[in-house]
């Protein structure tokens, strides 16, 4: 990948020769490493050493184009910014997209966070000894059929023609490790876990492993659950990915095309019950994974979305944030439709809870650890969803795992259906959330 | 004594080859069976270049204008090594000597290999013939008999206004185009060189209505491949009467009482309970994986006796439909299960290897970033003797599935999918919509249980995303009849 500096200078030179006046790019370049491991040997090892931009242009009518090309050198730059060309000639006229106000903006946060790469053959080592463990954790786990162990460089890059320019580093590596159980006259079960951190020495290892085989032991014993109406307790993770599923709610772009339970109306509704407040942090310190800017150049900050129950805000894009007569937000992601996507949720406890609860002492509560094929069973513009589920029922405080069964709802009623969020909040890879508790919720079993 | 030819690796950095930007062709051989006995020499097992162009762009209209036309441009390469069974996958965007050369190195070192010494000799790669699947079929000519950027709006937005005509209380309306057009160049050790062009297309409706608190959104998507006038030809009036129809039956739906039913799934989009429950555990990914449990029942009897299924990749025009597998390997038709009996499991070169089942030609990737694996080409029941009176009268109270939203399954053989389109069945009739059902089983449970199959066999396109990344596919069944299965709901 060249420097940013040389990509601007023959792009510069290749738009002027076009007779382009406007332009800009974003763009990222990936070096990456992979493992996974099988019964102590090496599977298969992954690396990869690409890179991408994105390439706008306005014409003389102000009408935007847009191309992607893996092709970075002069003449991929070129055929790119031809294709893009072409292409705005049948740009939107209405509500074009353009160079964000705070494309310029001072930065204020760390945009280089890197790590050495640790040797593939430590990576293999580590995986295998990380199966080991699990395999060694109960005589039911018969194998790890989903491992890997990750390392990322990440770099990311947005110029323009108005001589913004800006750019960023990351480091992260990652693992998760899914198990599986046999036992005769038994379904085999399953679980997993994933961490992640700056580097491989910071990586909580022990804490996946032990999270595993923990979770998968305690899916051994599981029973058929009676279907009915039931309090739910949702896991940090469980919770997340309904959050995520339905983040239309606060999504300017998808409002404006009328793709969301919300409208331009619905700020400062009480949409969740007081217990409740959720901000979008993609700075936060917990998020290893951090961008300090979004695709337009604009940098990204905490954006609180509910507030006691309280719809607050929106996320935008500059285009939405115009239309919306606010600020863009940094959450916009670069394209020939301007998309708008959260980064990291932070999921915390609203107004004081009147009474606390604990699955200690839970009677007949369902504690679901994940929820399942959110992409089939989520239906985002209706506000429904119905999922499968591994979790467990839990009686005097005593965890049986349930066998297989769904957990189904409207999601603006389950928000407001909230009668306690736990105060420990834990790292997931969408945010950070304690649990949730949740009254009144249709479970399928049998 | 080698031959005086034979290259020496100190000759390496003098090389000059001419291979073409804008073409994977026969200039490509002399470089890639360089680096391919270069890879020998080092130590590796067996070598695979697999080489990408894609010129891809999709197309949006939302209400009355068009809202985004994206061209992607992208090439790149992957270069695979194995060494005994353990194997390393290395891509890269530089399509260079010396790019693939790094790519090579890097793979090597993973294993533990090495470049030979500088006087070591490379030894020869005889690649075969190029097998030209694209000169061959006529294909270099697919990309410019597409739509054009202008024609992809025009036909977009007429489309979208006669949906607009057809549905009532809209909310949105949305008409979504793509063309993949890609081009790929295969040349591994063992001398196979191959190339093709794959052209896939897709259209279709997204409608969203909405009256008060009730809210129904219904998609319908056709796909092809190998057809440039494919979107030229959309029969849109007749989609747009059948997406405004569900929409409006779906709006007032109830939701669905949860619990156990005999269901009834329409043919085409339905085969995806095949496709989930059963088809992805006949991967040889699985095998390896140890997470099916068909791993050893080849020949054993698997499913009701009802039921025969099959996967291929030669069905003209189908969303599935390939030439060769990402491997190089020409497609053919698999038998998977017969009368019940499990025949054949899908298999690429790496689960054919570690797990000795023959390779099926479904090598498949997303991209030049993912390693091949065994995935589904299309994938479909074979039609029964059954008539679809039959199966509704052979039902008091059950639901029918008349449209199957995505789906998948878990490592333990726990299937579960959406559908988008149901209705409940009483006394053999269809008397009510319902709508929020999801349906949960376990494979080896379910494959028992499909114990009427129509006659009406159909195909549908699909996306199906697993280990090497999303790739195209076909579902398909004729109607068929599950005796029980489980419907989450409220």
């Amino acid at each position: 990948m060249p420097s940013i500096d040389e990509l601007a200078g023959y792009t510069q030179a290749s738009a002027k020769r076009l007779g382009i006046e406007k332009f800009d790019i974003y763009g990222s370049s990936v070096d990456e490493t992979s493992v996974q491991v099988d019964s102590g040997e090496p599977k298969q090892v992954k690396a990869s050493n690409r890179s991408s931009v994105i390439v706008r242009v306005w014409n003389k009518d102000n009408t935007v184009g847009v191309t992607s090309t893996t092709d970075v050198d002069p003449n991929g730059i070129d055929l790119a910014l031809k294709t893009a060309y072409e292409a705005s000639f049948f740009g939107v006229k209405e509500n074009v997209p353009d160079f964000s106000p705070e494309a310029t903006a001072e930065l204020k946060a760390n945009t280089e966070a890197t790590a050495p790469q640790a040797p593939v053959s430590q990576l293999i080592d580590t995986l295998i000894k990380a199966e080991k463990q699990l395999l060694q954790a109960h005589p039911a786990i018969k194998g790890v059929p989903y491992n890997g162990l990750s390392q990322r460089d990440l770099s990311r890059f947005y110029l323009n023609s108005d001589g913004a320019m800006r750019n960023e580093a990351r480091s992260y590596t990652s693992i998760y490790l899914y198990s599986k159980t046999e036992q005769e006259g038994k379904k085999p079960r399953s679980a997993g876990a994933f961490r992640i951190n700056r580097s491989l020495e910071q990586l909580d290892l022990q804490g996946c492993v032990e999270e595993v085989a923990e979770k998968t032991i305690s899916h051994l014993d599981y029973e058929k659950v009676k279907s009915g109406k039931y309090r739910v307790v949702f896991s940090p993770e469980a919770f997340l990915s309904l959050l995520g599923a339905f983040s239309n709610l606060f999504n300017a772009q998808n409002i404006l095309d009328k793709q969301s339970l919300s409208t331009p109306e619905s700020l400062g509704k009480q949409i969740a019950s007081p217990l409740l407040s959720v901000c979008d942090d993609a700075l936060h310190p917990e998020n290893i994974a951090a961008e300090t800017f979004d695709g337009e150049g604009t940098p990204t900050r905490r954006i609180p979305l509910i507030t006691n129950g309280v719809l607050s805000n929106f996320i935008h894009s500059a285009g939405t944030a115009k239309r919306f007569n606010t600020q863009p937000t940094g959450h916009a992601n670069i394209g020939a439709k301007v998309s708008v996507s959260p980064h990291f949720y932070h999921v915390f406890p609203g107004e004081a809870a009147s009474r606390e609860y604990s699955l200690d002492s839970a009677e007949n509560v369902i504690f679901i650890d994940n929820v399942q094929a959110l992409h089939a069973g989520v239906k985002a513009l209706q506000g429904s969803f119905s999922l499968p589920f591994d979790g467990w029922l839990v009686t005097n405080g005593k965890r049986t795992s349930i066998e297989s069964a769904t957990v189904a709802g409207d999601f603006l009623e389950l928000l407001q259906s909230i009668i306690f969020v736990e105060k420990e909040p834990e790292l997931t890879p969408a945010g950070v959330c304690p649990r949730i508790w949740v009254d009144n919720l249709s479970i399928t079993g049998e | 004594m080698h031959p005086s030819t034979l290259l020496l690796t100190r000759e390496l950095p003098n090389l000059q080859y001419s291979s073409t930007r804008d073409r994977f062709d026969e200039t490509w051989e002399a470089l890639l069976s360089t680096l391919l006995g270069l890879g020998r020499a080092a130590g590796a097992d067996f070598v695979e270049f697999f080489l990408e162009r894609v010129n891809y762009i999709n197309c949006l209209a939302e209400d009355d204008a068009i809202t985004s036309i994206s061209p992607r441009l992208s090439t790149g390469a992957g270069v695979r090594v194995f060494r005994g069974k353990a194997d390393c996958y290395v891509s890269t965007n530089d399509l260079s000597f010396t790019g693939l050369k790094a790519a090579l190195e890097k793979g090597l070192s993973i294993l533990g290999l090495q470049l030979p010494a500088p006087n070591s000799y490379v030894p020869e790669i005889n690649l075969e013939l190029l097998r030209d699947y694209a000169t061959k079929k006529g294909k270099e000519s697919w990309l410019a008999g597409c739509s054009s950027m202008r024609e992809m709006g025009e036909i977009l937005l007429d489309a979208n206004a006669q949906l607009k005509q057809k549905a009532t209380h809209v909310q949105s309306r949305r008409a979504v185009y793509f063309r993949d057009w890609q081009e790929v160049l295969v040349a591994a050790s063992d001398g196979t060189f191959a190339r093709d062009i794959r052209l896939t297309q897709s259209v279709g409706y997204n409608l969203l209505c909405a009256d008060g608190a009730n809210r129904s959104s219904i998609s319908k998507r056709v796909g092809s491949t190998s057809e440039p006038d494919f979107l030229r030809s959309w029969n849109y009036q007749t989609d747009a009467e059948e997406v405004a129809e569900s929409a409006g039956k779906m709006l007032y739906a109830d939701y669905v009482e949860s619990g156990n039913y005999p269901i009834i799934m329409a043919n085409e989009f339905g085969g995806v309970i095949f496709h989930e429950a059963c088809g992805h555990l006949l991967e040889t990914t699985q095998i390896e994986r140890k997470t099916t449990p068909f791993a050893d029942k080849k020949g054993e009897k698997i499913a009701h006796e009802s039921l025969t299924a099959w996967d291929e990749g030669l069905s003209p025009d189908a969303f599935g439909t390939i030439d060769m597998d990402d491997e190089g390997m020409p497609a053919q038709r698999t038998l998977l299960i017969e009368n019940g009996i499990l025949k054949n499991f899908i298999s690429d070169r790496t689960g054919s290897m570690r797990t000795g089942h023959p390779r099926t030609g479904s090598g498949r990737r997303q991209n030049y970033t993912f390693a091949a694996a065994s995935r589904m080409r299309n994938t479909y029941i074979a039609p029964g003797n059954y008539t679809n009176e039959d199966l509704f009268a052979s039902i008091d109270k059950g639901i029918y599935c008349k449209k199957m939203g995505g789906g998948s399954v878990g490592p333990t053989g726990q299937f579960n999918f959406a559908v988008d389109e149901a209705y409940l069945i009483e006394n053999g009739k269809i008397t009510k919509p319902l709508k929020g059902a999801t349906l949960i089983g376990d494979a080896q449970e379910i494959m028992n249980k499909i114990s009427m199959c129509s006659q009406d066999l159909g195909l549908a396109a699909g996306f199906c995303g697993s280990v090497s990344g999303s790739v195209y596919v076909t579902v398909g069944q004729p109607h068929i009849k599950v005796d029980s299965i489980t419907v989450g709901g409220r």
